[in-house]
């Protein structure tokens, strides 16, 4: 779940990162009222999930509190990537004579943080990692292990930063991989990290995305931020789509049939796993398939959800076929799936052997399973057909 | 609705026993049997997630429950 800028700034200046002056306004009176607390020019940010504000002109520089009030209005309405402002941010404009970039993310392939720290920050980072990859360094640390400073010091030392900035910057890199690993966060960025014409260090932008499992162990933090339980804090607003996976996931306690995403596809999919919904997903596509959907299933769903979740996805306009498919699995039981999903067909109107495109779940009780399948002629694999082929087989069907 | 892919029999007798019905609704795990106070009710909504777990069959007396897959018929 990710966080809104000024609440990402709230939970630095917490824990003593350099920030300037600001304050979060709802209206253009407490923007002219704001620009009069602040101690110079200001800059007005609106405050939304996505990227791509500067370009869609939602961040704007005042001179003055008429002019602050002005770009209130002028900001407030503009919509980023379909998303509508939550509020304005007004902050001191701050002299700035260098930008660094510095961003904590989980690396999957390591299975460890890793921390990305730049001297050309303000920038997209990708941009600079392929022109000047002298200018990044990338360096994993432990999850496990006690962090020291060390470990953030020669990452800014790796870029060429010495003297009194990688003294100044240290301190600074290190409390982020704090902060990163204390609220089981997924990304903790801040670009630009700015070194300012005086010499002082400040916080400009910072990015905060949490693992969404960790909302429970953070509610103290959430609360303190505002942050209602009621708010999935995607990327996007949920579609309607989205939505109705939600409430078939909360319909009982057992198991998972949700984290349902929609896409624009035809084909239909009931993936889980371990991964697998990723794996099944990325499968599909490189096979030419357009999915209708993501989700994840796991962990035994009860009948019951795995029909709805089946009915759910055949209601999605062009959607002719699902692909259920997921890992070997241990703690969920083929059988339960495959009656879910075959009653969701029939319940849905759908003959399951012309609409489950293939049913690839191996593991527990799969000669149960297959038994129900065989029954309503639906075509199956066991684990001695790959992930990737059966989504082959499925994406074939389409055709 | 009753079940698709399963159908559960009690014998009558142990159908009209009510210390069997509250055994049968306390061990079921997917709430398939409701204690009333003349016996047992069958809940059709939920047979379909039957577990196959047989505490049932160790709740009631011997023989008296039969669990039937109706996708093996």
């Amino acid at each position: 779940m990710r966080f809104y800028e000024y609440e990402a700034k709230a939970l630095f200046r917490k824990h003593g990162l350099p920030l300037g002056a600001g304050e979060v306004v709802n209206s253009a009176a407490d923007a002219r009222a704001a620009f009069g607390r602040l101690a110079g020019p200001a800059v007005l940010k609106s405050q939304v999930l996505s990227g791509g504000r500067m370009k869609a002109g939602a961040v704007k520089f005042a001179d003055s509190a008429d002019e602050a009030a002005a770009h209130f209005d002028a900001i407030l309405p503009i919509v980023v990537k379909g998303e509508s402002a939550r509020s304005i941010l007004i902050e001191e404009k701050s002299p700035v004579a260098q930008e660094y970039f510095v961003a904590i993310t989980w690396d999957g392939r390591a299975k460890q943080p890793v921390l990305v720290f730049s001297d050309m920050g303000g920038i997209d980072i990708e941009e600079v990692a392929e022109k000047h990859p002298d200018h990044v360094s990338k360096t994993h640390f432990s999850s496990i292990l006690p962090l020291t400073p060390r470990i953030a010091k020669e990452a800014i030392g790796a870029t060429g930063v010495g003297g009194s900035a990688l003294n100044r910057l240290t301190p600074v890199v290190f409390e982020l991989m704090k902060i990163f690993l204390k609220y089981d966060l997924t990304l903790a960025e801040i670009n630009p990290l700015a070194r300012l014409e005086n010499g002082q260090f400040i916080v400009l932008d910072g990015h905060i995305d949490m693992e969404a499992e960790a909302r429970g162990e953070h509610k103290a933090l959430l609360d303190e931020l505002g942050i209602g339980d009621d708010e999935t804090r995607q990327a996007r607003p949920p579609t309607e789509f989205e939505l109705a996976g939600a409430r078939v996931n909360a319909v009982d306690h057992r198991g998972v049939a949700g984290n349902v995403v929609e896409f624009d596809g035809n084909l239909g999919l009931v993936i889980g796993a371990g991964g697998g919904s990723l794996t099944l997903f990325d499968a599909v596509r490189n096979h030419g398939g357009k999915p209708a959907n993501y989700c994840e299933i796991g962990g035994n769903p009860s009948v019951g959800k795995a029909k709805e979740l089946t009915k759910l996805i055949l209601s999605k306009p062009g959607v002719e076929k699902i692909a259920v498919m997921m890992n070997v699995v241990s703690n969920t039981r083929v059988d339960i799936v495959a009656r879910g999903v075959v009653k969701g067909c029939i319940e849905a109107g759908k003959d399951p052997a012309e609409t489950i495109a293939i049913f690839r779940i191996p593991g527990a009780w799969e000669d149960e399973g297959f038994k129900i399948l065989e029954k309503y002629g639906v075509e199956y694999c066991d684990r001695s057909v790959s992930m990737y082929d059966a989504a082959g087989r499925a994406v074939a069907k389409m055709a | 609705m009753a079940g698709l892919f399963i159908d559960i029999k009690v014998a009558a007798e142990v159908a009209k026993n009510p210390e069997t019905a509250r055994k049968l609704e306390e061990v079921c795990p997917v709430g398939i049997f409701a204690a009333r106070e003349d016996g047992v009710e069958i809940v059709d909504d939920n047979l379909d997630e039957c577990t196959l777990c047989d505490l049932c069959l160790a709740a009631a007396p011997s023989g008296s429950i039969e669990i039937i897959k109706l996708y093996e018929a």
